[in-house]
């Protein structure tokens, strides 16, 4: 069983802040780092595998620091973003190479047990510049796994997979987790998240934003407040008697360049929002043209929950 | 973790990127070149007794001087320095030997090694078969170009090895020392031909030929000593100095 920390780290790079002072604590089972892109996922990652020293703070595995510590290898695996392997190499000579890299003493069983685990067995000899994209996934997959390491880290594994793939991909993580390993994988997609993670890291803009169960970070998400853009017959009408619903915190009137009026609207309570809106309309003689969310994008998302 | 060894898995992975297909056939058109050039004057010779007095006063070290040590090394130890580990790190393949209990130093003394078994086969042993092509003969002088040549590419792939785990460039400037500088600027400044590989090896040339080195127009701008010692600092410092580099390369530059 490893533990691997980080206490206050933080990284930058010239003037940009990547991470800014994050404290986070991986135990055995799987975890989710979840957040959108250039959210800090694969500086805190990298950090998390060696490569990269924090600015501040610590990262260690066990108490002992990881950067420039090529030991920590016998423990850690790594599934790589990047897709570049070594493509004149077939998969089966190149997870072997990684084996025997790791100084294993029997390398071919470890590489054929690696394989038949990511079920590339019927391709493993034709070379890596065949295969598609899923398929070098997995072959990745196979390299970080052939030294049964304790602590897994993969940076955006769903990439490219289709949904097959993904499946088994996440059953392995399940297996691979409830085996006792520490598996850390970075996404920014909730629904791949929440599908395999016990627990979630939520990062946005290099900041630790949320933590814990999948449920309450889905929560979070759900009852934040929601902007709505709504276009009708009578939006003065319509803004004067949204103001009065407890579900609301804000109306405003606008006009566009195009000299088109709508109601912009903040709704505290989502689910109240959407059923006061129509029987509003409807008791009022309104008649509703548009409702456009205003702000689903998955940043907006996680803004939110960073200026919690 | 294992020492300073050679690593044969390093070597065969590094192999095989180095010697794909295309690279292979740039690697192969230098020294046929060469060889080329060396035939055609040795049928010349044949034919013109003028020329072959020549082949065997200056002639044959100039050729092997201007080509085999002047543009071949260089550019074969760009290639294969550069070759060995640059694209690797280009492309994030590198990933998979850091992430391995492996000392950083191994890794670049082993790609050195491969990388001088590259400017050998491309590079050594054709400046030996064009020595005897020009002479007729392994003398002196084909000895002689053959360890300056051996010289000249174990200095250039360690310094151009170095360069590719400093640089992204590496190729670029890795042009510009062995174009500009040793053929250009040293061509026209004195002082700067005692920087150079070229004219250190050349030293090595110079001993190897004895006193014959006068009447074959070998003058190296550096004393043996002198270029000996700075053969063997710039290869090992290099090559530690890369080791060092490699032990904190970042692999992609986030932000």
């Amino acid at each position: 069983m490893s533990v691997v920390e980080l206490d206050k780290v933080s990284r930058w790079f010239g003037n940009v802040v990547a991470v800014n002072d994050v404290t986070m604590r991986l135990d055995t089972g799987v975890t989710g780092l979840l957040g959108p892109n250039g959210a800090g996922k694969s500086t805190l990652i990298n950090m998390m595998a060696g490569f990269l020293a924090p600015s501040a703070g610590t990262v260690t595995l066990d108490g002992r620091p990881l950067y420039r510590d090529p030991e920590i290898y016998r423990e850690v695996g790594l599934v790589p973003e990047r897709e570049e392997m070594y493509d004149a190499v077939s998969g089966w000579n190149f997870v072997l190479a990684n084996a025997k890299l790791h100084q294993l003493p029997d390398p071919e069983s470890a590489a054929r047990q690696a394989i038949a685990t990511v079920e590339m067995a019927d391709a493993q000899d034709r070379d890596i510049r065949t295969y598609s994209k899923g398929m070098k996934q997995r072959i990745k997959m196979a390299t970080a796994i052939v030294h049964e390491p304790t602590v897994l880290l993969l940076d955006e594994p769903f990439n490219g997979m289709d949904p097959r793939q993904r499946m088994h991909l996440m059953e392995l993580l399940h297996e691979l987790g409830d085996q006792g390993r520490t598996i850390l994988f970075s996404s920014h997609i909730l629904e791949e998240v929440e599908q395999i993670a016990a627990r979630i890291e939520v990062m946005v803009s290099g900041r630790h934003a949320a933590s814990g169960d999948f449920r309450e970070i889905r929560r979070l998400m759900t009852q934040r407040p929601h902007q709505y853009t709504i276009r009708s017959s009578d939006d003065r009408a319509l803004a004067s008697a949204m103001i009065a619903e407890p579900c609301t915190s804000g109306v405003e009137l606008s006009v566009d360049p195009h000299g088109v009026s709508a109601v912009q609207v903040q709704a505290t309570d989502y689910s109240a929002f959407v059923h006061a809106l129509p029987r509003l309309a409807s008791r009022h003689g309104i008649r509703l043209l548009e409702v456009h969310p205003a702000d689903e994008s998955l940043e907006s998302v996680f803004s939110y929950l960073v200026s919690r | 973790m294992s020492g300073l060894a050679f690593n044969g898995t390093v070597a065969s992975l590094t192999r095989r990127s180095l010697l794909g297909r295309k690279r292979t056939l740039v690697l192969a058109l230098l020294p046929l070149a060469l060889l080329a050039l060396c035939i055609f004057a040795r049928v010349l010779g044949g034919i013109d007794s003028g020329i072959e007095r020549e082949l065997s006063g200056r002639l044959a070290p100039d050729l092997l001087a201007a080509f085999g040590i002047a543009i071949l090394m260089p550019l074969l130890g760009l290639i294969a320095g550069t070759g060995a580990i640059g694209p690797e790190i280009d492309e994030g393949s590198i990933v998979y030997l850091l992430a391995k209990p492996l000392n950083r130093y191994s890794i670049i003394v082993t790609k050195l090694v491969v990388a001088v078994g590259v400017v050998v086969g491309f590079g050594v042993l054709p400046v030996a078969v064009a020595g005897v092509v020009l002479t007729g003969e392994v003398g002196a002088v084909t000895v002689a170009f053959t360890v300056g040549a051996l010289a000249a590419g174990v200095a250039y792939a360690a310094v151009f090895l170095l360069l590719a785990v400093a640089s992204r460039n590496a190729v670029v400037l890795g042009l510009i020392y062995a174009l500009i500088w040793e053929s250009l600027v040293g061509g026209l400044v004195p002082g700067a031909q005692a920087l150079s590989i070229q004219q250190w090896s050349l030293a090595v040339v110079e001993r190897l030929l004895g006193d014959d080195a006068s009447r074959l127009g070998v003058d190296a701008a550096v004393g043996l000593g002198t270029g000996l010692t700075l053969l063997v600092v710039v290869t090992v410092a290099a090559t530690v100095y890369a080791g060092r580099r490699l032990q904190t390369l970042r692999l992609n530059d986030e932000t």
